[in-house]
């Protein structure tokens, strides 16, 4: 859930989604969901001669598993409270799985 | 198992990671690709957040005369970047 509340923060910056096909999709976050699919509008092709059918594409939404990186805005990243919730979702995950241990461990009883 | 959990201790693989936040760490991914950057964020399918990201992709190119393999890097800098973690093969610290 790190990487979604992130992007819930990046709504309506400029982002640039480079996708596992080598297209890199420039536009505004529009919206995020949970399997990080990303909606972006006003997009532009940075490279627009090499894939001239995405010309008249304005908006568009894109499954997250086909994503390979995006490029951030730095300036509106906080890096402090990334790695705060990174450490804090790193114990949260732990403890989860101590539970479903104990579980485990009680109805094999 | 104890109930205490101490910052430094190292259980599990992804304990690693969590010590590296901050520092900077080599990552090696699919097609050819490798980047180093200052890991910031983490999760447990290795999405990851870097800052100044150096990317090394390498292509190799054929010479149509000679029939050469002729390996190319090409390098880039990424001021911050989020990794999808699918891409990953390995994390070096």
């Amino acid at each position: 859930m790190l990487f979604y509340s992130f992007y819930k923060t990046l709504v309506g910056k400029e982002i640039t989604v480079e996708l596992k096909n080598d297209l890199s999709i420039t536009g505004l976050l529009q919206s995020v969901d949970q399997f990080l699919n990303i909606k972006l509008k006003d997009i532009k092709i940075n490279e627009e001669q090499k894939y001239p059918y995405m010309l008249s594409v304005r908006n568009c939404f894109i499954r997250g598993s086909v994503v390979r990186y995006v490029h951030l805005p730095a300036e509106d990243v906080d890096v402090e409270t990334l790695q705060d919730h990174s450490r804090l979702e790193a114990r949260e995950q732990k403890k989860m799985q101590q539970m479903q241990q104990q579980q485990q461990q009680q109805s094999s009883k | 198992m104890s109930d205490k959990k101490e910052e430094g201790t190292v259980e599990e693989p992804l304990d690693l990671i969590r010590l590296s936040l901050d520092e900077r760490i080599f990552v090696k991914m699919r097609q050819d690709r490798e980047l180093k950057g200052k890991l910031h964020a983490y999760d447990q399918h290795l999405n990851m957040i870097l800052s100044d990201v150096e990317e090394t992709i390498k292509v190799v190119e054929k010479d149509e005369e000679t029939d050469e393999e002729i390996v190319k890097s090409i390098k880039r800098n990424i001021k911050m970047l989020f990794i999808r973690g699918d891409g990953v093969i390995l994390i070096n610290f």
